[in-house]
């Protein structure tokens, strides 16, 4: 049973540069360990250590975010089409750590408002 | 160094300020490749808050599968800080997976003026580089009429120069 799987750039040194592999598997958990079987590590960087899926990605089963289809749980078909990627996400919050490495040579551009 | 139009920079700089305090964020897109950044798409803050973005998975989707359809990638993310200065905080860098990006950061906090800085985040490390704002051969009358339309309902800003 063949799944097409998307892989976005970041996670492609895992697939020798592959944009696109394929994997089987009843559900994503079983998906994910076939594939890691083949590109070794690449599950470690979509699940925690604590079994869950990470924080940090965004994986779609055809065009349903998993995590609204029971995360690692979700069933999947023979034809599915699943995409990863990168959750794209940040914020103010943590600022304050962060100054204390900002403080080296930072040449910034500041544009005057119009 | 990220060269970018000032058209596409003041569509960006209006977005921050239309959505502070809470933050803002979006992606310019550019040709796969070619490191310059032409389509401007303001996304939605699903986290709707003033120390938090998040795009929303669903519309995220969409314009990566459009991208992919464009033969485009992400070449700029953006997002505002709209009480503290334009560096990435540590949820940044957590978060930054696309080490093909400039990211971009505006800090609204000054009323009157905006700082725009752009960092390369691959591996955990931020690189700061110098942002050169082009004038392009843009209808300078389209640009005159942005900048003197008072702030937009919504920004669906096109670079014209595409």
């Amino acid at each position: 049973m063949a799944i097409e799987v998307r892989i976005p750039t970041i996670l492609r040194s895992y697939t020798g540069g592959a944009k696109v592999v394929e994997g089987a598997g009843d559900t994503l958990a079983d998906l994910l360990t076939d594939l890691d079987a083949r590109h070794a590590g690449l599950k470690a960087r979509l699940v925690t250590d604590a079994g869950a899926l990470h924080r940090f990605v965004n994986v779609y089963v055809n065009d349903e975010d998993v995590r609204f289809l029971g995360a690692l749980d979700a069933k999947l078909n023979d034809g599915d089409s699943v995409t990863i990627l990168p959750a794209v996400a940040g914020g103010a919050f943590g600022f304050a750590a962060a100054a204390a490495i900002a403080q080296h040579g930072a040449v910034g551009a500041r544009a005057a408002r119009r | 160094m990220l060269s970018i139009d000032r058209s596409i920079i003041d569509a960006i700089v209006a977005h921050a300020r239309r959505d502070h305090p809470d933050e803002a964020c979006g992606v310019v897109a550019g040709p796969a490749g070619s490191d310059t950044p032409t389509r401007h798409i303001p996304m939605e803050n699903a986290a709707r808050s003033m120390t938090f973005y998040e795009f929303d998975s669903m519309e995220q989707l969409r314009l990566w599968r459009e991208m992919d359809d464009r033969d485009e990638e992400p070449v700029v993310i953006y997002h505002s800080h709209t009480a503290t200065e334009a560096y990435p905080s540590r949820t940044d860098i957590s978060f930054a997976g696309e080490p093909g990006a400039h990211y971009l950061l505006v800090s609204t906090r000054e009323p009157d003026t905006e700082e725009i800085r752009s960092f390369r985040i691959v591996d955990g490390v931020v690189t700061e580089e110098p942002v050169r704002i082009v004038d392009a051969a843009v209808d300078p009358h389209a640009v005159q009429s942005y900048m003197f339309g008072q702030s937009p309902a919504t920004v669906d800003y096109e670079c014209s120069g595409r």
